[in-house]
């Protein structure tokens, strides 16, 4: 027990310095900081428009009414830029480390590679954007005329730690692709097809393959519409929380597995 | 001329390169595409059958998303904005300063040549999915109207390339034009018609969105070859889109040569 809290204040030590040198790092650059924060506001708001001019012709789709889809889009934001945050940077990063060779130097490093892959780099800007999530949120929430008990916030807490790690666990396998094909931008880019889907209402699929795969493959149905149901008390029973909490695990495994598989077949590159 | 011609070929060769990558990147990209047309299927559902909304019933909206997939395919730019952005921070453009051969024109070569093997890359991937969803892919009405659209699709394709050169030129002047690149494609996405049919909008909105060249990318290429744009709206749309390709042409030279007034050829 002594001996993991130490481990767990070693590594706490250690990401705090990281996420003092990211903001260092960061602050070279104030303009473009800043941009970046108008970047994601933008697309934000490109998703928020597009719920906009839907329910211009419909007052519901597949059952959501328009302020539920808005608080669904607005968790699927928080979620998506908490992940930004913390992981997609890094994880974008490790095919150039595989190819250059430069994993090396941190196999090297008495720290699990694992972890300093994954969040070496922190990106203070988003916190801004998530912020924004969280606002239209609250507004959604205010506009249903719903005020969330304290238990519903906290399974919030809980499923929004579940669909980070869905997202991260799922990024993070194909990233480790590039141990095999080295050049692997094309996965992140793929990735970024697969948030997309995040945002919509999952009834709106019909039971069949493609939800099927994106609710027991790739969760990505459930990541945000779970979360925003159980604020909208939407959700029904709360036994309808565990598939998102079971993938998360389910994924986080899956990864790692992958991971040290991959390991294997590392040879490095110009060394 | 000719040199032109080697340019494309060399283009061809290096871009084949990357055909799997393509490959995977046009089948990653029907994943949202799908999940966008099952959004509109839920929409009719919740409507009388054979509803129109907007001015489209179900089987041309899907259609249209369609299509506009592969205008897409055939007009988007890929890395072309980044490698000229590139090329001015390593000082890669003085080369062209010294060559008889035009920096513009070049590009254009190598984003024509990179169009052609990924258009037919993604051939593949959505012609599948057209497959499956081949009730609703509608033919042209007749073969004017195919020509017609053929013909702006290869004006939008002219007109893309030209604002992605113009926003990688601000290379000259800020230090990582990534963020532009990445506001100016927020706007393209939403009133190019990406992400619906932009008829649908208020009408006046709507003709505000005229204005600017973002329609003529995919909206009008599209609305032409489904017959939801004709006659004087046709003409008028096509003046527009040749009026937006020689003013970007035009922006792109003028960006040019202020950029070169401030070009300090690093590493060169």
């Amino acid at each position: 027990m002594k001996a993991t809290l130490e481990t767990l204040r070693r590594y706490a030590g250690i990401y705090g310095a990281l996420i003092r040198y990211s903001l260092i790092h960061e602050m070279q650059f104030k303009a473009n900081f800043l941009l970046w924060i108008l970047v994601e506001g933008l697309w934000f708001g490109l998703q928020l428009a597009f719920m906009t001019v839907l329910y211009g012709h419909t007052d519901s789709i597949a059952g959501w009414s328009r302020w539920e889809v808005v608080l669904l889009v607005g968790c699927n934001q928080f979620i998506q830029q908490l992940f930004h945050m913390l992981f997609v940077t890094n994880l974008s990063n490790l095919s150039e480390l595989i190819r250059k060779g430069t994993l090396d130097l941190l196999f090297l490093q008495p720290v699990n590679t694992r972890f300093l892959i994954s969040v070496k780099k922190f990106e203070i800007g988003n916190i801004a954007n998530a912020f924004m999530g969280l606002a239209v949120v609250f507004y959604a929430l205010w506009k249903l005329g719903r005020v969330p008990t304290v238990a519903q916030w906290t399974g919030f807490g809980v499923v929004c730690v579940a669909g980070l790690s869905v997202h991260y666990s799922l990024m993070f396998l194909l990233a480790c692709i590039a141990f095999w094909t080295v050049r692997a931008q094309g996965i992140v880019w793929g990735y970024y097809n697969l948030f997309n889907i995040a945002r919509l209402p999952a009834e709106a699929f019909p039971r069949g393959a493609y939800r099927a795969v994106f609710t027991w493959v790739l969760p990505m149905l459930l990541v945000s519409n779970v979360p925003a149901k159980l604020l909208a008390n939407t959700l029904g029973s709360p036994l309808n929380l565990l598939p998102v909490l079971g993938m998360a695990v389910v994924c986080f495994i899956a990864s790692e597995l992958f991971w040290r598989l991959s390991l294997r077949h590392y040879t490095s590159a110009s060394s | 001329m000719e040199k032109y011609f080697h340019v494309f070929s060399l283009g061809i060769q290096n871009t084949l390169v990357y055909r799997v990558n393509f490959l995977f990147r046009a089948a990653f990209g029907l994943v949202p595409l799908a999940g966008t047309l099952f959004l509109w299927r839920a929409i009719y559902a919740g409507k009388e059958p054979g509803a129109v909304l907007g001015g489209y019933t179900l089987a041309q909206m899907i259609s249209y998303y369609l299509l506009v997939t592969v205008v897409d395919a055939v007009t988007a730019v890929a890395e072309d904005d980044w490698q000229i952005a590139a090329d001015i921070k390593d000082g890669q453009v003085s080369q062209f300063l010294l060559k008889p051969m035009d920096y513009l024109g070049y590009r254009l070569c190598l984003y024509g040549s990179g169009r052609a093997i990924y258009t037919t890359m993604a051939l593949i991937p959505v012609a599948i999915f057209i497959l499956f969803q081949r009730q609703h892919f509608v033919l042209p009405t007749d073969s004017a109207t195919l020509g017609v659209a053929l013909l702006s699709v290869v004006l939008a394709g002219i007109l893309q390339f030209f604002i992605a050169y113009t926003v990688a030129l601000l290379a000259f002047w800020v230090l990582d034009v990534s963020t532009f690149i990445f506001i100016q494609f927020a706007f393209e996405y939403i009133a190019s018609g990406h992400l619906f049919p932009l008829d649908i909008l208020p009408a006046a909105l709507h003709r505000l969105i005229l204005l600017t060249p973002y329609p003529y990318l995919l909206y009008f290429p599209v609305g032409v070859y489904l017959g939801q744009i004709r006659g004087a709206a046709l003409l008028q749309g096509l003046a527009m889109q040749v009026f937006w390709v020689l003013a970007a042409f035009g922006i792109a030279r003028w960006m040019w040569s202020r950029g070169l007034r401030k070009y300090t050829a690093v590493g060169g």
